[in-house]
């Protein structure tokens, strides 16, 4: 009968079921070392739905608190909770993982690989129920744009589109929490705009935590912003607090920009111009 | 599912839009509709009965999506079952090991008059390393990062694509090892005890770092002065297999106890 082949699919318990955490990512006193230096020194975060960007200057630390967040660094010291489990435990972390998507700031990729067969690659890794991975890629691959080139080979693509097939295998499992560490690299105008519209879009159900240099981004596309100078958490607060914090006096093209030099300055006076 | 079924009589009222059913019985039939094919079946034939323009309406979307949705291809699936298993970059590794290989078989058929060890049998212990090193190694693999924060990174994948490895090496080694006349056993224990080493000391150093350190030893302390010298040592003698299976069972114990290393970045720097 031809009705039931296109039934919609039962929610199930898990689903529903209420969370028992107050904060997706909530962490006290994080110190994350990057080889010998303490790239994060003493983070405080509390971090629920929404779209937090991370601004900052090069070397902030702003690669290496993702990275902690992503469970592939131990944190060095504080502590750290996603999703109401404490980091750390062998068992609790494969677990946690499934509830995690993660875009590194340079990922590579296998060259030969199609899109599709790379982020169904890349579903496996992340343990999606077999029966699920062809239509959660598919899905992936049409929230991000790149359905017209699904069966391309990687390496025959550009620069902006590989970006957007690493954020479609960073949001192919539904995380809970989504790390994207510059995901705007090489995007061009239009597409950042696309992006921006699907970052609000993740934002309303799932932690999506954006580290970016481009300014505007945040503005335009976050909930709140955090930044980040020398391994601290310099500010925290909306774009608009940001915008505030600038005076007629800062350096900067927009008010955005003199907020986000003069947070920095008052926090490292002796730095130089870059 | 339960054997009860919603009565037709109910799935009629629903279907009319009669709003006398009580909220509690309304709430409960479309639940049971959600999870009983049956009383989804009963209620398309009401609904094809009851309301005949919603079912052409329907009929008319399903017959302009269907060439739609035919036309789109099919995933492309040739790639998954080896994938999950050997890493995506190991084929050339392969091939460079059964190149050399090849080559000690040819030097051994082309020499076989010294009185030295066989070549085959002295590079049979480090023919994996390559392979091995190329299953998680942060120079060598690409996806290294992206990989190395998914649920299945691990031991778990370590050993699944070392697995792989061993699956294509070891055929190759009895192969070569039948073709060269040598023993059997003294190529393969050696070989799965360097492999058990290199993943154990790839927990500490990186497991590309380790394949280097341990095949380089092998070539300086044992390779070297066999062919130099002409000494056979205890290695290689059936008398040293005792030692070649402690080394094996020590890896093992090892890489089982630091498992956790494998699912983070930093000691593969």
């Amino acid at each position: 009968m031809k009705g039931d082949e296109h039934v919609i699919r039962a929610v199930n318990a898990a689903e529903v079921a209420p969370t028992t955490y107050a904060w997706e990512i909530r962490a006290d006193g994080l110190r994350v070392k990057a080889g010998r230096r303490m790239a994060v020194d003493g983070v405080d975060l509390s971090l629920g739905a929404g779209v937090h960007g991370l601004l900052g200057p090069n070397g902030a630390g702003k690669t290496t608190l993702i990275r902690a967040l992503a469970t592939v660094l131990r944190p060095a010291g504080g502590e750290l909770e996603l999703l109401g489990a404490s980091v750390g435990g062998r068992t609790e972390q494969r677990r946690l993982r499934r509830q995690i998507g993660y875009l590194p700031q340079d990922f590579g990729f296998y060259k030969r690989f199609t899109v599709r067969e790379f982020i169904e690659y890349m579903a496996w890794l992340k343990e999606v129920s077999k029966k699920d991975i062809p239509a959660a890629v598919q899905r992936a691959i049409e929230r991000i744009g790149l359905a017209d080139r699904a069966d391309d080979r990687m390496k025959t693509l550009s620069g902006g589109m590989i970006r957007r097939a690493g954020i479609a295998q960073a949001i192919v499992n539904d995380p809970q929490i989504l790390l994207l560490d510059e995901p705007t690299a090489g995007l061009d105008p239009a597409q950042r705009l696309r992006f921006r519209e699907l970052l609000r879009e993740l934002g309303s159900d799932t932690c999506v935590v954006v580290s970016t240099h481009l300014v505007e981004d945040v503005a335009v596309a976050c909930t709140d912003v955090m930044l980040m100078g020398e391994g601290k958490l310099v500010f925290r607060g909306t774009p608009a607090e940001l915008e505030a914090a600038g005076g007629a006096g800062d350096a900067g093209d927009s008010p955005i920009e003199r907020g986000y030099t003069a947070l920095l300055a008052r926090q490292q006076p002796d730095r130089g111009s870059w | 599912m339960s054997e009860t079924h919603a009565s037709a009589q109910l799935i009629d009222r629903y279907v009319g839009g009669d709003t006398a059913i009580p909220g509690d019985e309304l709430w409960a039939l479309e639940a049971h509709l959600e999870n009983c094919p049956v009383c989804r079946g009963r209620l398309a034939e009401i609904v094809a009965e009851q309301t005949p323009d919603v079912t052409s309406m329907l009929s008319g979307i399903w017959s302009e999506l269907e060439p739609l949705a035919v036309s789109t291809p099919a995933p492309v699936r040739r790639r998954r079952w080896v994938a999950t298993w050997a890493s995506p970059t190991l084929v050339p590794w392969l091939g460079m090991t059964a190149l050399v290989m090849g080559l000690a078989l040819l030097v051994d058929w082309a020499d076989s008059t010294a009185g030295r060890p066989s070549l085959v049998q002295l590079l049979a212990p480090v023919a994996p390393l390559l392979g091995v090193a190329v299953s998680w190694a942060r120079g060598l693999d690409p996806a290294y990062e992206l990989t190395s924060a998914t649920p299945r990174a691990g031991l778990y994948l370590v050993l699944r694509r070392t697995m792989a490895v061993l699956a294509v090496v070891i055929p190759l080694l009895l192969l070569v090892g039948w073709a060269a006349e040598t023993s059997v056993a003294l190529s393969l224990l050696p070989c799965l005890a360097f492999t058990s080493a290199t993943l154990a000391l790839g927990g500490v150093i990186g497991v590309s770092r380790a394949a280097i350190v341990l095949a380089s030893a092998w070539v300086v302390l044992v390779v070297g002065p066999v062919l130099a010298g002409s000494m056979i040592p205890l290695v290689l003698d059936p008398a040293g297999l005792p030692l070649w299976g402690a080394a094996f069972v020590l890896g093992v114990v090892t890489v089982g106890a630091r498992s956790g290393a494998y699912t983070r970045l930093g000691s593969h720097r």
